[in-house]
């Protein structure tokens, strides 16, 4: 099937405005009568339910965290892009829109990213209003900085807190609502299963995680904010609670998955250092802009990284990237690592790091500035290493970080499901096959804050409100279903835990669909990924009881769920015979090893329909249309 | 990868308390943790022990825990009587092993407040401090037709001051470690955030009023002064903005 996107025509310039004022509205008293659930509360759900919300319609907000603010979004802490070109060096709403196209190596929808770049600007002023304590200058002003893939300083950040300083906004306008009665929050829930009533999504069902009951809110509409599925990889730079789950039940019941393959590794991690480890640690890329990054000249060095004299360093992404240098685009510096250390030039525990140095900058700045900028930082980095990265250069290496795939949305966020939207990192559509820097945070706020409220109204303008109550027998089915599944899971009485399965599935998915992928390991991949499925349903182990907070049932629920993600993300990536952005298939690249995009067959989203259990999944697509900016090799010479 | 095999592994005895559910008796029990690096963090030495207890059938500890990079404020363990395990600026995730000695006992509880009740185990429920920012702990800025951000400049010792109190991740580490159960450090924290800058300062009576009375009725108790929860804060929260909380206060009722 070809997939329309339902952009607008014309000047992408004028096309928000345009299609803004093209919507229908929804008539103020009317909001009322409509119930809106959304589901996750990070950056996309929280600005959405406080938004929506404050619109005047009904809200019923979901996440699986005993409260709001505790959402991954929490984490990021570099910064967040916006066109305001305050510092004056030549920034503009096209030149953030140009930067993030190209970004996204020609991979996503020129219309949704002007929309992005055009309301950037607005959720700084949002943000600056709730009293999120950006960055100053003396004069009072707002500060910026730069940032990975771009030539202006854009970013605007709060120390190196900037996610969590903008959750907290989305959190506390979301608590206005709350306690102005608009939002109804319900903490400590997971979505299972999506209703569908006439084809549309009606309700959601979901396990209350303490007291274990299974059911049904039903509403007008649904929003989807529930993040990104990196942690497929097992170990990643997310928090453990991220899961594919939400996104996966409404694929198979309908809803088209997007892009699976494209999943960011971000560069500046802290190695991993034990088999035992439960996450990877990342630390700000806004590092970059005063670290530089080298690795050791020749293989097997044995001296101390202070010891090594300059000649003997190899400062590679400077000789191999002048004009970027260390702030070379992620997928860029991520496999610029990867081969050091590959080539065996990599440092510390197993050969798995390069060194991000701050010796120069300390010695040109002084440690007073950089401690200034980076403190909190160095100090994660010192409490998990227990290294002085002051004193001895830090080291890193790249991590499964993002997830620009996601469930398949037209201009309005509407997935393929009419009345199922999704918001933020759960959908595909403004990254490409690649995010830069200080984007993620951008699309979470944009889409919840300035999207959303605009186009769920005409959907629900043309929906009669209140069509199902919990009553309807699509309810009772989905509550059954949901409690037949938690009854296999317990009734496994195996020998393996959730953990177990979930280390088996990253030592494949990492090493074969990581960093770079080919026709040979996506091929192995694909043979051993239902080799893991198939013992997962002979020998797991569950205790416990489903009527209780069970922690063991919640994660055999998403290792699951995540075992069957990674066939798709596996086949997304084989049918993806290219390389682009963050999808490196080593088949195709040019001599000096960058990525080799074959737009003549594969500019497109391929969209993937479920059709049953064991049966081959259907892959869709949708062309992409460069009228503005004329594709181009992405080089970051 | 290094790890168990470059480092001497240590064998440790916990102590730690276990509790069915809010109304059920909790009790103290005994388990060894083995194989355990410099590198682990304290809650990955926890995933290693209940990996053990399911593989025996045995019910695993339940735990708060999410980020693990000491930021979301999920994890709330009180580790030999201080809340996160005492290392200072540090949240039980980021709690690394290196600080234990082969053989240590260690004590692991949950946080214990009025306010906070036990759900099970280790993890209670800290919906009271939500409740406390919905009282108030925000500005009245609706979304959209906001003036440019730059159209307020704030100076930046206000920005920093603001920043200061803005790092709080809202744990509850200060109410845990509080002799009176008060959750005056994280209120502070917010009501001095928001006074602060020049867009909060229109509601800041209203709002030191309204959240005051919300922790109140939550059932957290007031600040005489003890300075235990600025000690257990892993952000490093100052009680300067204890101090301001009361200025603003008093300031609220003239």
């Amino acid at each position: 099937m070809i997939l329309n996107g339902k952009c607008p025509t014309g000047p992408v310039e004028q096309s928000w405005d345009k299609a803004r004022f093209d919507m229908k509205l929804v008539n103020p008293s009317n909001k009322r009568k409509y119930k809106i659930l959304v589901v996750g509360t990070g950056l996309a759900g929280a600005s959405a339910a406080a938004s929506l919300g404050e619109l005047g319609y009904n809200v019923e907000a979901f996440c699986y965290q005993d409260s709001p603010r505790r959402a991954h979004s929490i984490a990021a802490q570099g910064g967040i892009n916006a066109a305001k070109n305050y510092p004056n060096d030549g920034d503009s709403i096209k030149r953030l829109f140009y930067d993030t196209v190209k970004g996204g190596d020609f991979r996503a929808r020129e219309y949704d990213v002007w929309r992005l770049a055009q309301v950037s600007n607005e959720i700084i002023d949002q943000c600056v209003a709730q009293g999120v304590p950006f960055a100053r200058d003396y004069a009072g002003y707002l500060d910026n900085r730069s940032f990975g893939g771009a030539q202006v300083s854009r970013t605007f950040y709060a120390r190196g807190q900037t996610g969590q300083q903008l959750l907290l906004g989305a959190y506390s306008a979301l608590s206005r609502q709350i306690k102005l009665g608009t939002v109804k929050m319900f903490t400590r829930t997971e979505l299972l299963d999506i209703v569908l009533v006439d084809g549309e999504a009606k309700g959601i069902t979901l396990r209350d995680l303490v007291t274990g009951e299974i059911r049904v809110h039903t509403g007008d509409a649904v929003c989807l904010c529930t993040g990104g599925y990196a942690n497929v990889f097992n170990l990643s730079t997310n928090a453990r609670g991220c899961s594919v789950t939400a996104i996966w039940k409404a694929y198979k019941k309908g809803a088209f998955f997007a892009n699976p393959c494209y999943t960011q590794i971000h560069p500046t991690c802290i190695p991993q250092a034990g088999d035992y480890q439960s996450k990877l640690t990342l630390m700000s890329e806004s590092l970059r802009n005063d670290g530089r990054i080298w690795v050791p000249k020749k293989k097997d060095e044995k001296r101390a990284a202070n010891d090594i004299p300059e000649e003997d360093r190899d400062y590679y992404l400077e000789r191999k990237y002048p004009s970027f240098g260390n702030l070379a685009p992620r997928d860029i510096s991520s496999r610029a690592a990867k081969e050091q250390c590959d080539d065996g030039r990599g440092v510390g525990p197993g050969g798995r790091g390069v060194y991000l140095d701050f010796r120069d900058s300390i010695k040109r700045l002084g440690e007073n500035l950089i401690r200034e900028r980076y403190g909190n930082l160095f100090e994660m980095y010192e409490r998990i290493t227990g290294e002085n990265g002051y004193k001895v250069p830090m080291r890193i290496y790249p991590a499964s970080h993002y997830a620009m795939g996601g469930l398949w949305v037209d201009y309005t966020l509407m997935s393929n499901i009419p009345g199922l939207f999704v918001l933020g990192e759960a959908n595909f559509s403004v990254h490409g096959a690649n995010r830069l820097g200080a984007s993620a945070l951008m699309q979470g706020l944009a889409d919840g804050y300035f999207v959303i409220p605009y186009t769920i109204a005409p959907y629900l303008a043309a929906s009669k409100p209140g069509k199902v109550n919990t009553d309807h027998p699509e309810c009772r089915k989905s509550i059954d279903d949901v409690n037949g599944f938690i009854r296999k899971l317990l009734s496994v009485n195996g020998k393996e835990t959730p953990a177990d399965f979930m280390r088996k599935l990253g030592n494949i998915t990492w090493n074969l669909v990581g960093m770079g992928r080919s026709k040979e390991s996506l091929t192995e991949a694909l043979s051993k990924i239902p080799e893991v499925k198939e013992e997962f349903w002979k020998n797991l182990k569950v205790s416990g009881s489903p009527k209780e907070l069970n922690q063991q049932l919640e994660n055999a629920g998403r290792t699951i769920d995540f075992i069957e993600f990674a066939d798709l993300l596996c086949r997304d990536a084989l049918a993806r015979d290219e390389s682009c952005g963050a999808h490196f298939r080593v088949e195709h690249q040019y001599e000096d090893g960058e990525a080799k995009r074959d737009d003549a067959n594969y500019m497109h989203v391929a969209a993937w329909g479920y059709k049953g259990e064991g049966a081959e999944p259907e892959r869709h697509t949708e062309p992409l249309d460069f009228t503005v900016i004329k594709p181009a090799v992405r080089s970051y010479k | 990868m290094s790890g168990q095999s470059e480092h001497n592994t240590k064998t440790l005895k916990l102590i730690v308390w276990r509790q069915a559910g809010p109304d059920k008796p909790g009790r103290f029990e005994t388990y060894t943790a083995k194989n355990i690096t410099d590198h682990h963090s304290f809650l990955e030495m926890l995933d290693v022990v209940n990996e053990e207890l399911i593989k025996d059938g045995k019910e695993p500890i339940v735990f708060d825990h999410d980020c693990r990079e000491g930021i979301c404020g999920v994890c709330s363990q009180v580790i030999n009587g201080l809340a996160h395990g005492g290392q200072e600026r540090t949240t039980v995730c980021q709690l690394h092993m290196r600080l234990f000695k082969d053989g240590d006992t260690i004590y692991i509880e949950p946080w214990r407040a009025r306010a906070f009740p036990i759900i099970k185990d280790l993890m209670v429920n800290r919906g009271a401090l939500d409740k406390i920012i919905q009282a108030g702990g925000y500005t009245s800025a609706h979304t959209g037709g906001c003036p440019d951000a730059n159209s307020i400049p704030i100076p930046r010792p206000e920005a920093e001051y603001a920043m200061d109190a803005a790092e709080c991740i809202g744990c509850g580490a200060c109410v845990a470690g509080c002799p009176n159960g008060a959750a005056m450090l994280f209120t502070g924290a917010k009501v001095s955030q928001l006074a602060a800058l020049p867009q909060g300062q229109v509601e800041a009576a209203e709002r030191v009023v309204a959240m005051l009375q919300a922790a109140q009725d939550c059932g957290f108790g007031n600040c005489t002064n003890h300075y235990e929860c600025q000690a257990a804060c892993p952000k490093g929260i100052n009680v300067k903005f204890i101090a301001r909380l009361n200025r603003e206060y008093f300031k609220a009722q003239f």
